[in-house]
């Protein structure tokens, strides 16, 4: 039989029949369709059992109660833990892309030692065994060459029990030299030590007040503990309560405040005093505060009546008279007024004078310890941290009469706790190796300490650094070991206080989920590591590990913050002003000059007087842009505008008639230089903005953490340098001598 | 001119004369290859598209374990939701986890290969059993047991049929294309079911929800509104969508 093309065309048609009446067709077709939706790559929630776990979030200094969602035994999303003190169900960006930071690639995933140079990314693998040995032996080598002292711990706090525990060692071992980093903590504890005479942080009344009057505070950026100030900040659209804004910038808090003022940076102080004078003047000050609990206020009252007079704060700040004399009534005439200051989130301390003055402004009104007011939260009063003194040996002590490498506490700052600025600087300017070994823990100073330039040099000088950090940040990445911690969903770790909350409150870190790596708990690193060294050094510390001690130590607030995430003492109330002062006359003190020898109020310039530099370069923040210890995980950088960052470009905001005479246009490409350097970055063009100003956005910029952290955009510490305060010796700087250079 | 005319012609009627055989000899011998070749290109697709394809398209997975659905089920009080019970928040916990089974399985009961690798293998290690679940559906389908079970008060045999009286878990058929289990189209390939368990796809669903729906509806005894009666017939979504016919209901 011969098959032609006809019978072929048959066959194929009989074919086609076939498959036609038969399910292949129809199934395939179905098969298919729940395939193109089925894609391995396609992610699939896992299904199991619905539970919540409460924590606290320790991402930022606000101390938010989390409410994390598990599936099983995995944690599937962050909420806010609902009734909770400080953030009521609320949370932040950050605080909901924590788990990317938890299941991220920027985890350190065990202990690992430097093989290649610093900043190389070449690191080996090695046990928990090895490291420990390791750093045992540094320690030991620098003991017994009677170089104690030498050693250094940069923490990011200094309270709860972690940080007590490194504090602890470096008692034990024969160093003072434990800093804390930067922030408005540092300025408020300073005043409240200076006018109050306590050992207090400074809680604000927020949710009472009725008039908030903020110099440069970030209250929609990131101030204080953010999600409690976000939702102040709605409660006082309800209420009726007011917010002025004083901002050279006009900042998310500015255009959302009542009021928007704006001011030359830096003469904040000046303002605050002229508000002064007309409170003093028109006698709208609260007389029962100034004449019973006010020490030394004529001679203050004198300074600002002679020197602040609102003509002359007017051609300083370039505010109209008029403004200051209203914006002082109004301020003095509402029932609750507070003022608060430290720009934007607050990171930097500020200027001695800056803070004090605002301070007295409060004190005029008579907001000090009362509803609404500024509240001096005793420390004492939430110190659970009841351990016996240390027994110190013959080179703990020794090492115990020297003085700080940063000068803390020393005759020139009798009253500052610490310094980490001038801890940098002095490493960098003396001959000597001043810190051999340097511990970092919970902070990442190599990128975000101001003057980033002199950060890595001191680094450089540093032989020996161990990091404790959970993720590979900018500091790990430049350390010669790491000793991963774990990461917060991990591990247990009290969190003692919240940035300018107003009641004593713990909360409590728990682990939600098992380590996910080779890591271990700094305070088990810690307490191994001074077994291992025996001697007085293990006797200070008996605990088996950290739990047990956090156990022991949290006493019978460990069941009520184990249940509940959070302890806080309920019978706190309105300190008042009865036995509020412990100055030496029992009373709120307005001396400067005399009691402390600290020089006159004021204005704190910037760095660069050249006339090379004709602008000034200002750093602002933004609730969308994490500038702490960590950085900001894809969620949240997704949520930054590109007028901010674009692709790997940061825009830097700067008023059309700047980039007019400039001829720049939006987006144009600029060298910005300052005296430390420069970096190129594009124009934003931005009414909100003077037009001596350029306003850089910090917290881009990273070159650790991973690909989806790093390398956007630059950052801003690169070109910022610090500018002491005279005063407390604090980096005050608030900006930086700037130009621009069309490319 | 007329000369070559008549060649032309020639020429054509030459050339047209033993075509004529030709085209007779197709016309009768080749009907048959024609429907033969047909029939055969029909018949094989057939046995292709009703045999061999089936076979191909599904692979053979034996379960981790065998299980005896009869013998644990004589052994618990509470039927079905023994095991596959519903949690304190309403959602159902569906296979059970190795919890459940360390409750008597802790420790080795009987001789059997199976109980071996239960206790040694999983129990022991605290290893989830990956069992292959027949019945288990694409991400985007929503199916809340609760409010067929619970609500609606159906019985576990009305989708799952009586997988409770078997004495061991068949093969698990695997859908080299899409994934899932061959129950879910139906053992069938046709797709016609005997038994309402046979099938799970979405209009078996819709078959029992369209019923519910208009058991519902004729007991409600509305008046006979005719404008929207006949919109309802030529755009069954418009109007008032049945609550549990919207797409949105289980495709989440």
């Amino acid at each position: 039989m011969k098959i032609d093309r006809r019978s072929f065309l048959s066959f194929i048609i009989g074919g086609a029949a076939g498959t036609t009446l038969s399910p292949l067709p129809w199934k395939l077709m179905d098969d298919m369709s729940i395939w193109t939706q089925m894609w391995p790559w396609t992610p699939v929630p896992e299904n199991g059992e619905v539970s919540y776990a409460n924590s606290t979030c320790t991402l930022c200094p606000g101390g938010c109660g989390i409410s994390v969602r598990l599936i099983d035994d995995r944690p599937v999303k962050i909420e806010g833990t609902e009734g909770h003190p400080v953030n009521d169900g609320g949370l932040c960006v950050m605080g909901l892309s924590g788990l990317q930071l938890l299941y991220g690639q920027s985890r350190v995933k065990g202990p690992m030692k430097r093989v290649g140079k610093r900043g190389e990314k070449n690191w080996e693998q090695i046990s928990w065994d090895e490291a420990i040995s390791m750093v045992a032996e540094k320690l030991d080598e620098l003991r017994s060459d009677g170089e104690s002292h030498t050693l250094s711990c940069i923490s990011g706090s200094d309270q709860g029990t972690v940080p007590e525990l490194f504090k602890r060692f470096l008692d034990a071992y024969g160093s003072v030299n434990f800093t804390r980093m930067p922030s408005i903590d540092d300025s408020y504890e300073l005043v409240l030590k200076l006018m109050h005479g306590v050992e207090a942080s400074a809680g604000f009344d927020v949710e009472n007040t009725d008039f908030l009057l903020s110099f440069s505070s970030g209250i929609l950026e990131g101030w204080g503990s953010p999600v409690r100030m976000f939702s102040a900040n709605g409660s006082w659209k309800k209420s009726g309560g007011k917010v002025v804004q004083i901002d050279s910038r006009l900042s998310n808090t500015a255009a959302k405040a009542d009021h928007w003022i704006p001011i030359n940076p830096g003469n904040e102080v000046v303002l605050a005093l002229g508000l002064a004078h007309v409170i003093i003047k028109d006698s709208l000050y609260n007389k029962e505060f100034i004449t019973n609990y006010s020490y030394n206020f004529e001679n203050w009252k004198r300074v600002v009546l002679n020197e602040y007079s609102p003509e002359s704060v007017e051609k300083v700040t370039g505010i109209n008279k008029t403004i200051i004399r209203a914006l002082a009534k109004d301020f003095a005439g509402a029932k609750k007024p507070l003022a608060i200051c430290g720009k934007g989130q607050g990171k930097n301390p500020g200027s001695t004078s800056e803070f004090m003055a605002v301070h007295a402004l409060n004190a005029l009104v008579g907001s000090i310890n009362t509803d609404g007011g500024v509240w001096a939260v005793d420390n004492d009063k939430q110190n659970y941290i009841q351990w016996p003194d240390v027994k110190k040996d013959s080179v703990a002590e020794s090492g115990a009469q020297r003085d700080r490498i940063d000068g803390a506490g020393t005759e020139n700052y009798p009253y500052t706790r610490y310094l980490p600025n001038r801890f940098i600087e002095n490493i960098n300017s003396s001959n000597e190796s001043l810190v051999k070994l340097l511990f970092v823990h919970g902070a990442n100073p190599y990128y975000t300490l101001p003057d980033t330039h002199n950060v890595r040099k001191a680094f450089e000088k540093i032989p020996f650094i161990v990091s404790f950090s959970s993720y590979m940040d900018e500091t790990a990445l430049n350390a010669d070991l790491i000793l991963p911690n774990h990461a917060y969903l991990e591990r247990y770790e009290d969190v003692p206080r919240t940035r300018s909350f107003n009641r004593p409150i713990i909360g409590l870190s728990k682990p939600i989920i098992e380590p996910q790596y080779n890591t271990r708990h700094s305070g088990d690193v810690i307490i191994t590591k001074e077994k291992k060294m025996g001697g007085s050094i293990a006797a200070a510390l008996s605990w088996e590990n950290y739990e047990q001690c956090l156990q022991e130590t949290l006493g019978d607030k460990w069941e009520t913050l184990n249940e509940n995430g959070f302890w806080v003492d309920e019978t706190f109330k309105v300190p008042g002003w009865k036995n509020a002062f412990k100055t030496p006359t029992l009373k709120c003190d307005f001396s400067y000059n005399e009691l402390f020898s600290l020089p006159h109020f004021c204005i704190l310039g910037i760095k660069g007087d050249d006339p090379s530099y004709p602008l000034a370069l200002i750093p602002y923040d933004s609730m969308r842009l994490a500038n702490g210890f960590i950085g900001d995980p894809p969620f949240v950088i997704k949520t930054v505008e590109d007028t901010v960052l674009k692709g790997k470009d940061m825009f830097v905001d700067i008023n059309p008639d700047t980039a007019k005479k400039y001829g720049l246009v939006e987006g144009s490409k600029v060298i910005l230089k300052t005296p430390n350097g420069e970096l190129k970055v594009r124009v934003h063009l931005f009414e909100g903005i003077f037009q001596n100003l350029v306003a850089a956005p910090r917290g881009l910029g990273h070159t650790g953490y991973d690909k989806y952290i790093s390398g956007k955009g630059a950052n801003v510490n690169e070109l910022i340098g610090t500018f002491e305060d005279p005063a407390s010796g604090h980096d005050a700087a608030w900006g930086i001598a700037a130009q621009l250079i069309k490319v | 001119m007329s000369q070559s005319e008549d060649k032309v012609s020639e020429n054509s009627a030459e050339k047209k004369q033993p075509r004529q055989p030709g085209e007779n000899e197709q016309g009768n011998g080749s009907s048959g290859p024609i429907l033969l070749l047909f029939i055969v290109g029909l018949v094989i697709s057939l046995i292709i598209g009703w045999v061999i394809f089936p076979k191909l398209l599904y692979s053979q997975k034996k379960q981790p374990i065998d299980f005896n659905h009869e013998l644990h089920n004589q052994e618990v009080d509470e039927g079905c939701i023994s095991c596959h019970f519903f949690r304190e928040d309403g959602s159902f916990a569906g296979v059970p986890k190795n919890e459940q089974c360390a409750g008597c399985h802790e420790e080795v009961l009987g001789e059997s290969t199976d109980e071996a690798i239960l206790v040694e293998e999983y129990i022991a290690k605290d290893k989830e059993i990956p069992w292959l679940i027949y019945s288990k559906q694409p991400d985007c389908v929503f199916f809340s047991h609760a409010a067929h079970v619970k609500m609606a008060e159906m019985g576990c045999k009305t989708c799952h049929g009586p997988i409770g009286k078997s004495t061991s878990l068949k093969m698990y058929e695997e859908n080299r294309i899409s994934g899932y289990s061959r129950d879910i189209w139906g053992k069938n390939i046709s797709g016609i079911k005997k038994n309402e368990w046979d099938r799970m796809k979405m209009n078996d669903c819709a078959a029992c929800h369209k019923e519910a729906a208009s058991a519902k509806a004729s007991a409600s005894k509305r008046s006979p509104q005719l404008f929207f009666d006949l919109l309802a017939m030529v755009f069954p979504d418009a109007g008032k969508p049945q609550k549990t016919e919207a797409c949105f209901v289980c495709h989440k």
